[in-house]
This record gives C-alpha cells, sequence and structure tokens, in this order.
C-alpha cells in the first residue's frame, strides 16, 4: 500500500499542486490516485482530474470534499489551492 | 482567529441567558408541525403496504374515489417518474428515482409501511374508510432483513438493476450491495507483522430508531394560480422545498415553505415522508390538507439509523502503541441505497495517530424502512467496535485504558486515513481531563464495572445566510434559515448581541421561511451555532458597519475615525473631533433620515468547521439475576471550542449520551419471520427514560476553533458515538463477558453471565 507520508516534498518539488483521490475514486481511474496539477483553486484541480479522467465526472459532481492543506472545504469551488499544496478528495461530509 | 484570551473578554458568549423559546413551549403556546390547522383543510392519510417485499401488479382506487366526504386520491400515477440522478440535498447524497419511491411505491413495495397511496378527506374517520376501499393486487415476493443474509448471491433481490459500484471489474449480476468504500493507508500487513498483540472481532447492532417525540405532520396549501405554502416540522425546511418541487414538478419560488418548532429531529427530520403527498393531495383537490403520523406508522415507515455487522482488527505493540487497524463495516441502507458507510468508514479510527489503516464499507439493501441520518451517522456503530477492540488491547497488555488511548490520541496536525489534517483538537485535552475526574478513580461496588471510551464526529459548515432588521426603537430582528433542535436561536442572540454591542433581550429570533431569506441548509451535521452564527456575525458585522457610516455622515468625518464600542459609535480619538457617543439605538431612530433602515445580510458558505472530540465515562451495576445493566454514573467530556450558551451544550452532550445509553441497552426493532414489525411504539421499543438514567455529569473543554471568530465547533454529534462502546466495556469489566452484539439487553445478558466465569465481587 502506497505511504503518502512523503507526498508533500515531492509537491514542493514538482512545483505544482500533488492531488490525491481516496475512497473509491482510483478505482475509476486504473489506479491511479496522485496527480500533479497546476491550478489555483479547487474548480481548476476537479476540471483538469475530469480532462485526465473523464470517468471522474459525475462522481466529482456528486458531492465531494476537498482537503487543501489538511483544511476541508465542502462547496468550494474557489478555494484557493497554492502551488505547493496537497490536496485530497474525499467523500462529502453530512451528519445528522 | 479565536484564542482563548480573546474569548475571555465576551460579554454574552458564554453566558446562561434565558431561553427565547421557553415561554412558549412551556406554556403550550409553541405551535409544532400538527399544531396549525385552517379553513376548509382536509384530512389526509397513508395507505401502506402490509408486505415487506412485493411486486405492484395493479391499484384500483375506484371506489375510495367515489366515496362521500374524499375530495383525492393519489398513487405513484400523480408523480413523475423521475431518472437516477445523484444529487446533495439533505444529509446525503440522495438520488430522486429512490427518493420518489420510498415517498410512494411506484413497481413495488419494500418494506411493511412503504405507502401506496394517499388518500384527502373531509374528516379521519372518512379517510380511514376511503383507505379500506382502495384495492392493492400484490404479488408477494420473498423478503430479507438481515445485512449478512442480503449479502449472500442467492438473497431475495430488491433491485434487479442494483449493480454493486466500487468493485472492480463490475459484478456481472446484480445484487443487493449498492457500493462498496475504501479507505487506506500505509502498510496493514506490515502492521500487523509489527503488532506484538492483535485483537479482532466481529460486531453486530439492530437498527435503532432516532426517536423523536413529535411525529411527522405538515398541512400543505396549494392556490389554483400553481403556487403552494407547506408547514412542516422540518430540520431543514429549504431542503424540503428542494425535494417537493422537484417530486411535484414546481418552481422552487413557487413553493414557501416554513419550518414549525420542531419536538425532535436527531437527523431523522431531514428527508421528506408526508410533505409531497400533502402537497400533491392538495393540489388535486384544491383545499389544504393537513397529515400527521401516527407512532406506528413512524416506527413501521421512517428511517432508522442502520444496523451493521463490523469486524475490527487491530494490533498494538506491547509498549502500547497501535501499528495497524482494520475494519469492515457492512450497515443496512434499508429499502433503498444510503447506509451513510462512508462517514462510518472514514470516522472509525480517526480519533487515532495511524500509519496503517483499511477500513472498507459496504451499503447493502435490506426489506425495511430506508435508513435516515441519526446523530453522527455512521460513527456510533463504528467507534462501538472500534473502542471496544482498544479496549481489550489495552486490558491485553495491562496498560491503563486512558493512557493508552494518549499514546495513540490524534493531535493537531495528524492526518486522518481519509486524507485531512486535524488542525487544533481537544482529545488529548479531553482525555487527560477524564483521568484527573473524580469519576475515574471513584471506588467501585460489587457486580459494578467502569468503562472509557472516544469519540468524534466532522462537523459541517454549509450555505447559511441571516438578516438582521434594525427597528426605530433600537431593537432588533434576527432571520435566520436553521430550524432551532438544539438551542441555536440562544447561541446565535448571543453572537448577534457580542457584535451589535446591545443588550440580548433586545434581539428577537425567527427562523425565515423558504421565500424570506436566502438558501440555507439544514440544521444537522452539528452546523447551526457554528454555520448560522458565522452568518448572523457577518450580518451583525454589516450593521456595525453601517452603523458607523450613519455616525460618521451625523459627525461629518470620515468612517475610518469612528470606532464601534460597546454599541456606541465614539470617535476614534481627539483629532476625530469631540463628539458625544451615539448609542445603537440613537442610530436607529434617525435612520429613516440619515440614509434609510438599517439591515444587515449575509450569505456565506460556511468552511472550516471544527471536529469535536468527546471521552465518556461510565459505570454500571449488573443485576446477575435478570441481566438488567443499570447506568449508576455517567461522565460525558467533549471539547465545544466555545460553549456560547453552556447549558445547551450540556444539555447536548447528555442528550447524546442518554440516546447511546438506549442504543446500547435496549433499543432494538423486532421483526417476525414475516418481515412485520412487531414492537411498533414506545412500550415495546424501549428508548431510556429520565427514571432509567443517573445525573450526566458534563465536563466542556474549550480548544477554540480558529474558523470562527468565538471558537466554536458544532457538539450536537459527537456525544452520541461514544457511549455505546463506554457501556460495553463497563459491562465487560463488571462481568468479564465481552458483548460484541447490541442491544445487551437483559435477556442476552442473562444468558452469556450464566454461561461465563463469574470474575470476583469487588476489585
Amino acid at each position: 500500500m502506497r505511504r503518502i507520508g512523503n507526498a508533500h516534498a515531492r509537491a514542493t518539488r514538482s512545483g505544482m499542486a500533488r492531488v490525491f483521490l481516496t475512497g473509491n475514486l482510483k478505482q475509476l481511474t486504473g489506479g491511479a490516485a496522485e496527480f500533479d496539477i497546476d491550478a489555483h483553486d479547487v474548480r481548476a484541480v476537479l476540471r483538469a482530474l475530469v480532462k485526465l479522467h473523464p470517468v471522474l465526472e459525475p462522481h466529482l459532481e456528486e458531492g465531494i470534499a476537498v482537503a487543501i492543506d489538511g483544511e476541508i472545504f465542502q462547496d468550494a469551488w474557489f478555494a484557493e489551492v497554492r502551488a505547493d499544496s496537497e490536496v485530497h478528495i474525499m467523500p462529502r461530509i453530512a451528519g445528522g | 482567529m479565536a484564542s482563548a484570551s480573546d474569548t475571555a473578554k465576551l460579554k454574552w458568549v458564554g453566558q446562561r441567558g434565558p431561553r427565547p423559546d421557553g415561554v412558549d413551549k412551556v406554556t403550550g403556546r409553541a405551535r409544532f408541525g400538527a399544531d396549525i390547522s385552517t379553513p376548509g383543510m382536509l384530512v389526509g392519510r397513508v395507505l401502506r403496504s402490509p408486505h415487506p417485499h412485493a411486486r405492484i401488479r395493479s391499484i384500483d382506487t375506484s371506489a375510495a374515489e367515489a366515496l362521500a366526504g374524499v375530495k383525492a386520491v393519489v398513487t405513484s400515477r400523480d408523480f413523475p417518474d423521475l431518472p437516477s440522478e445523484f444529487v446533495p440535498a439533505g444529509e446525503m447524497l440522495v438520488n430522486y428515482r429512490d427518493v420518489s419511491r420510498n415517498v410512494m411505491a411506484r413497481e413495488k413495495v419494500l418494506y411493511e409501511g412503504h405507502p401506496v397511496a394517499a388518500v384527502a378527506a373531509t374528516d379521519a374517520a372518512i379517510a380511514k374508510q376511503a383507505l379500506a376501499l382502495i384495492k392493492v393486487d400484490y404479488e408477494v415476493l420473498p423478503h430479507v432483513l438481515d445485512v449478512v443474509k442480503a449479502m449472500q448471491p442467492d438473497a431475495p433481490l430488491l433491485h434487479e438493476d442494483m449493480y454493486t459500484l466500487g468493485v472492480d471489474p463490475v459484478p456481472a449480476k446484480p445484487s443487493n450491495i449498492a457500493k462498496r468504500v475504501e479507505f487506506a493507508c500505509g502498510d496493514i500487513a506490515a502492521g500487523f507483522k509489527a503488532a506484538d498483540i492483535v485483537v479482532e472481532h466481529t460486531f453486530t447492532t439492530q437498527p435503532v430508531h432516532q426517536g423523536y417525540i413529535e411525529p411527522h405532520a405538515c398541512l400543505a396549501n396549494f392556490s389554483e394560480d400553481g403556487s403552494a405554502d407547506l408547514w412542516c416540522s422540518t430540520q431543514g425546511h429549504f431542503v424540503v422545498r428542494g425535494h417537493c418541487a422537484r417530486l411535484l414538478g414546481m418552481s422552487l419560488s413557487s413553493l414557501r415553505v416554513t419550518a414549525s418548532e420542531i419536538g425532535g429531529g436527531f437527523g431523522g427530520k431531514t428527508v421528506v415522508y408526508l410533505e409531497p403527498l400533502a402537497l400533491a393531495l392538495s393540489r388535486k383537490s384544491g383545499k389544504p390538507v393537513k397529515m400527521a403520523m401516527t407512532r406506528d406508522e413512524v416506527f413501521r415507515a421512517t428511517g432508522p439509523a442502520p444496523g451493521a455487522s463490523v469486524y475490527v482488527k487491530m494490533g498494538t505493540t506491547k509498549d502500547g502503541r497501535i501499528t495497524a487497524a482494520q475494519g469492515e463495516l457492512c450497515y443496512q441502507a434499508g429499502a433503498f441505497q444510503g447506509a451513510p458507510i462512508q462517514p462510518g468508514a472514514m470516522c472509525a479510527f480517526a480519533p487515532y495517530d495511524l500509519e496503517n489503516v483499511q477500513s472498507v464499507g459496504y451499503d447493502v439493501v435490506v426489506n425495511r424502512p430506508k435508513a435516515a441520518a441519526y446523530r453522527a451517522p455512521g460513527g456510533p456503530i463504528a467507534e462501538f467496535a472500534v473502542e471496544s477492540v482498544i479496549d481489550e488491547m489495552a486490558k491485553t497488555i495491562g496498560m491503563d485504558p486512558i493512557e493508552f488511548r494518549l499514546k495513540n490520541a490524534a493531535k493537531e496536525g495528524t492526518r486522518a486515513v481519509y486524507g485531512a489534517k486535524f488542525g487544533p483538537i481537544g482529545l488529548v485535552e479531553g482525555l487527560q481531563a477524564a483521568r484527573a475526574h473524580p469519576h475515574y478513580t471513584a471506588p467501585l461496588g460489587p457486580n459494578q464495572g467502569r468503562g472509557i471510551a472516544a469519540g468524534f464526529w466532522f462537523n459541517i459548515g454549509g450555505e447559511s445566510c441571516a438578516n438582521i432588521n434594525v427597528g426605530e426603537d433600537g431593537t432588533v430582528t434576527l432571520m435566520v434559515g436553521t430550524p432551532d433542535i438544539g438551542g441555536s436561536r440562544a447561541s446565535l442572540c448571543q453572537q448577534a448581541a457580542e457584535v451589535l454591542g446591545i443588550e440580548l433581550h433586545k434581539i428577537r429570533p425567527l427562523i425565515a421561511d423558504t421565500s424570506s431569506l436566502g438558501y440555507t441548509f439544514l440544521t444537522g451535521g452539528s452546523r447551526a451555532t457554528f454555520a448560522s452564527g458565522m452568518a448572523v456575525i457577518e450580518a451583525a458585522d454589516d450593521v456595525v458597519r453601517q452603523m458607523r457610516e450613519r455616525a460618521a455622515k451625523v459627525w461629518e468625518i470620515p468612517v475610518e475615525a469612528v470606532t464601534w464600542e460597546d454599541g456606541m459609535a465614539k470617535p476614534a480619538g481627539s483629532n476625530a473631533g469631540e463628539f458625544e457617543p451615539l448609542s445603537f439605538a440613537d442610530i436607529a431612530k434617525m435612520a429613516g433620515k440619515s440614509g434609510g433602515p438599517l439591515v444587515g445580510k449575509a450569505a456565506i458558505n460556511a468552511q472550516g468547521a471544527g471536529p469535536s472530540f468527546g471521552v465518556h465515562m461510565v459505570d454500571v451495576e449488573l443485576d446477575r439475576g435478570t441481566g438488567k445493566v443499570s447506568v449508576i454514573r455517567y461522565t460525558v467530556i467533549q471539547d465545544a471550542g466555545k460553549a456560547v450558551h453552556p447549558s445547551y451544550v450540556e444539555g447536548q452532550m447528555q442528550g447524546g449520551a442518554v440516546q447511546g445509553i438506549g442504543w446500547a441497552l435496549n433499543e432494538e426493532y423486532i421483526y417476525g419471520e414475516d418481515g412485520k414489525l412487531q414492537n411498533a411504539g414506545f412500550l415495546d421499543y424501549r428508548i431510556p427514560v429520565c427514571s432509567d438514567v443517573p445525573m450526566i455529569d458534563t465536563v466542556i473543554i474549550e480548544v477554540p476553533n480558529p474558523s470562527h471568530r468565538y471558537g466554536v465547533r458544532g457538539v450536537g454529534e459527537t456525544p452520541i458515538v461514544p457511549p455505546m462502546a463506554a457501556i460495553a466495556n463497563a459491562v465487560e469489566n463488571a462481568s468479564g463477558v465481552r458483548f460484541t452484539a447490541l442491544p445487551m439487553s437483559p435477556p442476552r445478558v442473562l444468558k452469556a453471565i450464566t454461561g461465563a466465569a463469574l470474575p470476583d465481587a469487588a476489585e
């Protein structure tokens, strides 16, 4: 199983945000779960992912949350993503 | 950014003022879902399936329609056949094809109690008579109620088009498994290899109902111009508007929904049941239609929390470092997919800083009512299993259970298996407070045991609007969009008063209807005080800005030279000029002449909700003659970030604990072999009452959430997460028996302990 502990170092070196798919999404990409993406906000990240793997589109529209450098955002297209950001695409969080 | 020193200077936030809804509730003036009437209204009733699983061959409503006094009858023919489409609405993603079929069965009935038709008549007796005249031709099918049985390849199939998502390759045959999810990090095999001790168990829990005292009720009034008014008991009237508009083919602006006072929801009133039916009946009859469920209907036809089968395996070193954690969670979704397996799988191991984790979840349909959210949906079941295994690991290596948890606790910077890193959190503080609490070292008597468990919930923010209307006399109407299910009117008024600098009693809160305020997501996810609070703060900031602008105009100085302190506009310094301060009321009085009415507004999508961690300690006493487990002492310790109104926070902590006690010790649905519910009432579905529980002590920890001005974290859901494990751990401590199945009701406990070796009476 892939370790994610050193991903931040890789993101810094590449100059692009490092994007990780969690949960089931990586099954849709044939196992690809880590991407270097040049994007300035969440919406740009999602569009880039869909361009790489169009099969992701309905799932990314369904309701996901995004953790940018650890902080969780939901329904926040224009949340800032920096060149050295670590971004995790995760399921939407709810409650009762 | 909130800090402990900032919040120390607060005047209103942190106080225990009178509740704004208190007088109306204790005098009976408060209007709940069934308390509204209108001239000419009809009574609506639902015909429900007597079978847990059947195909509908035909429905003949002609005799019912011909009955004098019947003004409308609806079936699935009166609703559009919606395509399969997942949208984020309500507490979970919903598929409108499933929502429409749950509201009114179409091709099949999938649980006993599933609606097949509804009537509106001039009185209840005629409505009841009309239901009996509706002829439904069923082809009865085999049913399945158990999650493990439903997952077998030969199980009765609920949906012929259900192919499990999340498995590769896509299955060739349909099944009852809607979805598989997985979260993983590290190397689980290596982790177990590194362990000195491995503990594994399979746990089972039963579906439990949210147990709200007020049944679902609503009044719909459709106009001939195509617009409608709907009054209902709900946690989210904007969400109700969205669902009903979709189900009835209406535009959002043509439907106005007003949220009544609510007698409990706990997540169970985040969905629609009667509302689309009442609207359809009203539209068809041309009259207002009122509908209210009986308690029997609430149990047979509204969503419980799912039952589950959960496998957990964890490994630890002899010195107490957890090296691996693995879980497989199989949750019952009820008749339609959507069990909370994702949050369950995500939060199962989240309280701990772990390198090697694999958490898998299965969403499984069965012939029971569709599961609905219940306070931290998915979390309590997962934590029951995980915290039980943690307790056993600690005991096996001879380590104090709190020390074991402290050694592995998540802290600021810990990355959870789902990818997010925790900001400042209060788990360590909670565990330390538990260790220092007198409860932890109080002596135990014969047949008594003590248990500890931790838990958390993510909490959410979301879309929230607020309006502050300033009256000419300086009093204020605060309009928000989150129905008040746990004291948020009080906490929101306090936050407004803090910013505005006026007396709390000058603020009157109102839950605005859907036509009077911008879209606001429902009350759930422990978000109201946090997210609506952020909107209220922004709206109040807007008012303060306008107040300063008016003062600046009156004094003929730049607005930058005006400060706002303690509800007064003041010159910023002697350079700004010598002016007497203008109070909030002074400026309100001159509003019309100085520029117009003063209205503060906010429309936000609140981000930055901080998770809340809790630690529960419970002492139980076991009656070895009857198997009854009595809770004799209970302490809840929880991080609130900042307790805006501490009494309400304590109430949430106590309430969650009580619901967890019921879940642990007694609550379950009892179905016969025929798939019919046998205990559809509070007499036989036993939730705790006051005499069942001791006074629950509370300790509020405050580790501020930096995203909120006052450091607020949601608190409502976390307290239901630890109790089942805490009680199971206490029962183990008392009896030497590890219960892996809930509820630990007297017959089950008696059977288990009479077969087990008896531990020494007192330690």
